[in-house]
């Protein structure tokens, strides 16, 4: 079994093909997205938590590759920069997951990584600009 | 006999390092298990703490004299206007200045990535600052551009001087709109999505001495991290406010104008900050310590966050449309539980002053006077309190012909 959080970037020639369909039918995984857009240029970009059998996900990135998307494979999506953060707790009722809580009683913000959606909500909402965003090992 | 102390006593204590100091959090539980007249006999200090976004901050900054001299009209610290109308090459940047092309709230809701409270971060923090000013030349100040950097060590003063700061007490936000609202005290959701706060209740300063007995003219502080003053009572002071029997106001009420030496000061306890479709402010720092001069002042700094309430108060409606009235009133103690109850619906809560940065700044200030660093001041002046007849006044508006 494995779970991995993945961006896919559809050329806008691709966008209208059923490529979570074939995910699930042809390579039997479970998909579950957590971001879709499309921009202008008719590009789409998908942000998904794929998992499954190990040799079904290594088959299925080669498949995605193959047909022109780019696979982005997100290892820690979001972080927390615990030295930017002053531990106001404002993210605390923004967070939809729970992966930013407030410890009670000592009042100070804890990140739980695994809880995290990459709603990506706390980026922007955060004064202090302590989440960022991190892409990092592309494929 | 209760206990009575004097500035002079305590200042002896610090000075022979017999000081006994308990933050304003430390001291509930002491009151509570030996009662006010020990608790008063016992402590001689209790320090204070609050660590919040507050938008009446800035700088005045004396920048030194270019060659051939200048008189500027017009300043920018990387990218952010400063106020110039003062003498040669002084200025003022306020915390919530913006950079004239920053989309603002064209973007909705815009994000203010940098502004005057980031400038005054970067300062306090050593790093190079970009100055951009003009002017248009007199005889004596012929200069009419410059473009230079400097650091805060290289020029002559820094002083943050901040009308208003240390709310006494504050609004509980909510929003009871159907879509979500940006503020300046965060992001509402709506339908009562959630319920924001911004105080640091039982530490907070001003809540530990809510009629004004030792906080005066002249207190000195802890500001930004380093040593500062009260210089006087705070813009929008409002000291004739509902009160519960504890003295503690119900609503917003007492405000402070400080001042210190920024070159003293550190980057972690000023902080820039963004407020997503509000603006750029900054986070300040600010500690004051209260002397136990008899038990009645101890008294007031035992007070609890069960015991102190705020007022919830609509930001979609009641407030930007100033209408009197609010939604109720909602202890500290319930706010830091995570919920509370409105109307019957369960409302999730967050702070927007950060109480664990108030509890560290309580702790570094017991730390100053236990270890001789800092000594109590007596006020020069008292500020106006109870009894004075200040109110808050609304803009008066006329309609012009
Ligand atoms: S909003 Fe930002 S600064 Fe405040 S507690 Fe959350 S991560 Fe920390
Ligand atoms: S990205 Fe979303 S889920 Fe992750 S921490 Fe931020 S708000 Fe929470």
């Amino acid at each position: 079994m494995v779970k991995q959080k993945l961006v896919l970037r559809f050329p806008s020639s691709l966008v209208e093909q059923p490529v979570i369909y074939n995910l699930i039918k042809n390579f039997d995984l479970m998909v579950n997205i957590l971001r879709a857009d499309i921009n202008p240029k008719k590009e789409g970009r998908l942000m998904m938590e794929l998992s499954g059998d190990e040799s079904n996900f290594r088959r299925a990135l080669e498949w995605l590759q193959k047909k022109g998307l780019e696979v982005m494979q997100l290892k820690q999506q979001i972080i927390w920069q615990e030295d930017r953060c002053t531990h106001c707790g404002a993210c605390s009722v923004i967070c939809p997951s729970g992966a930013l809580v407030l410890n009670r009683p000592e009042m100070t913000i804890r990140f739980m990584e695994e809880k995290c959606v990459v709603c990506e909500l706390c980026l922007r909402a955060c004064p202090a600009r302590a989440m960022e965003t991190l892409l990092d090992s592309a494929i | 006999m209760s206990v009575q102390r004097t500035y002079e006593e305590i200042n002896q204590k610090i000075r022979d390092g017999k000081v006994v100091v308990m933050t304003a959090e430390e001291v509930i539980a002491l009151a509570e298990e030996k009662g006010l007249a020990k608790a008063a006999a016992e402590v001689d200090v209790v320090t204070t703490g609050t660590f919040g976004p507050m938008c009446s901050s800035g700088v005045f900054i004396n920048l030194g004299h270019p060659r051939p001299r200048m008189k500027i009209e017009e300043a920018r610290l990387n990218g952010v206007p400063a106020y110039t109308g003062l003498a040669a090459v002084d200025i003022y940047l306020g915390a919530t200045a913006l950079p004239p092309h920053d989309p603002a709230n064209a973007d909705y809701p815009g994000q203010f990535k940098y502004g005057g409270g980031h400038v005054i971060e970067d300062l306090v923090a050593g790093r190079e600052i970009k100055l951009e000013a003009s002017a248009y030349g007199t005889d004596c100040y012929p200069r009419k551009k410059i473009e230079t950097t400097f650091r805060l060590s290289e020029i002559n003063e820094a002083i943050l001087f901040n009308p208003r700061n240390g709310y006494q007490n504050y609004n509980v936000a909510v929003n009871l709109g159907d879509k979500t609202i940006y503020t300046y005290m965060g992001i509402l959701k709506p339908r009562l999505g959630n319920a924001n706060y911004c105080s640091a209740g039982q530490l907070s300063p001003l809540l530990n001495d809510p009629l004004l007995r030792t906080i005066g003219v002249g207190t000195r502080i802890f500001l930004g991290g380093g040593i500062g003053y009260v210089a006087w009572h705070g813009t929008q002071h409002n000291p004739g406010v509902e009160r519960t029997p504890n003295g503690t106001p119900k609503v917003p009420a007492g405000t402070l104008a400080v001042m210190g030496d920024l070159k003293q000061m550190s980057p972690k306890w000023l902080r820039g900050l963004s407020y997503l479709g509000y603006g750029a402010t900054l986070q300040v720092g600010l500690g004051i310590p209260i002397p136990i001069l008899n038990e009645e002042i101890m008294s007031f700094c035992a007070v609890k966050d069960e015991d102190i309430v705020a007022p919830i108060v609509d930001y979609s409606g009641a407030y930007p449309q100033r209408e009197p009235g609010n939604l109720g009133f909602v202890s500290y103690a319930e706010l830091k539980s995570g919920q509370i109850n409105i109307n019957g619906r369960t409302v999730p809560t967050a702070p927007l002053s950060s109480y664990a940065g108030a509890r560290e700044i309580a702790q570094t200030l017991k730390g100053w006077i236990q270890a001789g660093k800092f000594l109590l001041s007596r006020p020069a002046a008292p500020l106006p309190s109870v009894e004075s007849d200040l109110t808050l006044k609304p803009m008066p508006q006329r309609v012009l012909e």
